[in-house]
């Protein structure tokens, strides 16, 4: 089980530490900055950490040494990319380790909507010019952000040719050939929030997250702006699920070996973005989307008006201990797959993302 | 990152200033400009004393002896 967490809020970056529901702050990094997006690579134990200045732009950090130091890299660039106006990045919203890759490729997610690869641990980038040059990119809009973002990133761990990645609103894509070509793949899906014309319009839809079990790639899971959708054809075909109380939500985690067990956080939709009747509670199947039960034990039973955004629920690779945090700032961890959770801290900054490691 | 005071460089023009500052800083052009090299949005420029906005200030024509302040623009949070 693991024992460390890592948590990337409005605020700084924070690491906590400990065993069952009992976690500490140990560390705390970039405190005052914004941490848009956290990996630890599990290659080499590299920490990197992404941050959004808002007046000086985006920014990436790399620490060699577990947390003791970081150094200043290179972040993703729209250099020499033309347009009218030319894109410039915004923000890093994703990182992930490409578990496959020789070399220790890594890839991000950014906002406007572009993927990037680096094999030199962050020294230099590459926009991924097969899926920015897609004619159907011209489709996308933003979701949440004025411009269309980038936030999943899931490799088949059978087959390091293999991709998905999901846009808001953008889509989800799939690549055969380790990004050399895409193809979106959402049949089933449909967007609400569109006139009737154009509710399957691929390049449209709004994934808010795209998750994969680990131990059966071939089955993801989808939290959509209007639903949750579910894969068993590694992305190809999509089923819609309902949820009670809610199928919105922004955040899915899917266990590690059983591919019928998922979590979510629902809020209500559209306009207003809390937890059903002011409870901030988090649901669970155990068999594929079949039923759902509703995770109260340990959060507030008074009112919570708690969020949770797409990277903010992690589960870790033995599929029993959970961590989700919130925009409030209020952080829970379960040691038991949710039966059971513990408020770790309620007064953290608005946390982005959490991640195991 | 930065230097810590005052620098002082020969420079006709702000951009050229930034760039060689950032000989020794090779990270600092980024926190200013972005990756076409355009004034960040939150930026403030101010030359003698004088705010100069957006793009024009890159481009000014200095004098031989000139303060240049760089500064992050307020905002909340």
């Amino acid at each position: 089980m693991r024992d460390r967490l890592l948590v990337a809020t409005r605020k700084g970056l924070f690491e906590l530490r400990g065993a069952g529901r009992d976690l500490k702050i140990t560390g705390r990094w970039f405190l005052g900055e914004p941490v848009t997006a956290v990996l630890r690579d599990p290659r080499d134990g590299a920490l990197y950490a992404a941050l959004d200045l808002g007046h000086f732009g985006a920014k990436l950090h790399r620490s060699d040494d577990d947390g003791a130091s970081w150094r200043e890299v290179t972040v993703p660039s729209y250099a020499g990319v033309p347009g009218d106006p030319p894109p410039a990045l915004s923000m890093i919203w994703v990182l992930e380790a490409d578990p496959n890759a020789p070399g220790g490729r890594m890839w991000a997610g950014v906002i406007p909507g572009g993927l990037f690869s680096s094999s030199d641990k962050a020294e230099s980038w590459t926009l991924n010019r097969a899926l920015w040059d897609n004619p159907l990119r011209a489709d996308w809009f933003g979701g949440g952000f004025d411009q269309p973002g980038l936030h999943s990133i899931s490799f088949d761990p059978r087959d390091a040719r293999k991709v998905a990645v999901g846009v808001s609103c953008g889509g989800a894509w799939l690549s055969d050939d380790a990004g050399k070509s895409w193809r979106v793949s959402t049949e089933g899906m449909w967007a609400a929030y569109l006139p009737p014309e154009e509710r399957e319009n691929p390049a449209t839809q709004d994934p808010h997250r795209i998750v994969r079990c680990a131990a059966a790639p071939d089955v993801l899971w989808t939290q959509h702006h209007n639903g949750v959708f579910r894969s068993v054809d590694g992305g190809q075909t999509w089923r819609e699920i309902a949820i009670a109380p809610s199928s919105f939500g922004f955040a899915v985690a899917v266990h590690p070996t059983d591919p019928d067990t998922a979590w979510f956080a629902p809020a209500i939709s559209d306009q207003q973005r809390y937890p059903v009747e002011g409870r901030f509670i988090l649901t669970r199947t155990r068999d594929g989307g079949a039923t759902f039960e509703r995770l109260t034990a340990g959060l507030p039973d008074h009112e919570s008006y708690d969020l949770v955004y797409r990277h903010g629920l992690d589960v870790d690779d033995t599929g029993a201990r959970l961590a989700v945090g919130s925009t409030t700032g209020s952080l829970w961890v379960s040691d038991d797959a949710g039966d059971r959770w513990a408020c770790v801290n309620a007064n953290l900054p608005p946390i982005h993302a959490v991640r195991w490691m | 990152m930065a230097p810590a005071g005052t620098v002082e460089v020969a420079a006709a023009r702000l951009l050229e200033a930034i760039d060689a500052i950032g000989q020794d800083y090779p990270h600092l052009a980024a926190y200013v400009l972005d990756e076409h090299r355009r004034l960040r949005k939150h930026v403030a420029v101010f030359v003698d004393g004088r705010l100069i906005r957006g793009q024009a200030a890159l481009d000014l024509v200095l004098a031989p002896e000139t303060d240049i302040y760089v500064m992050q623009a307020l905002s909340g949070g």
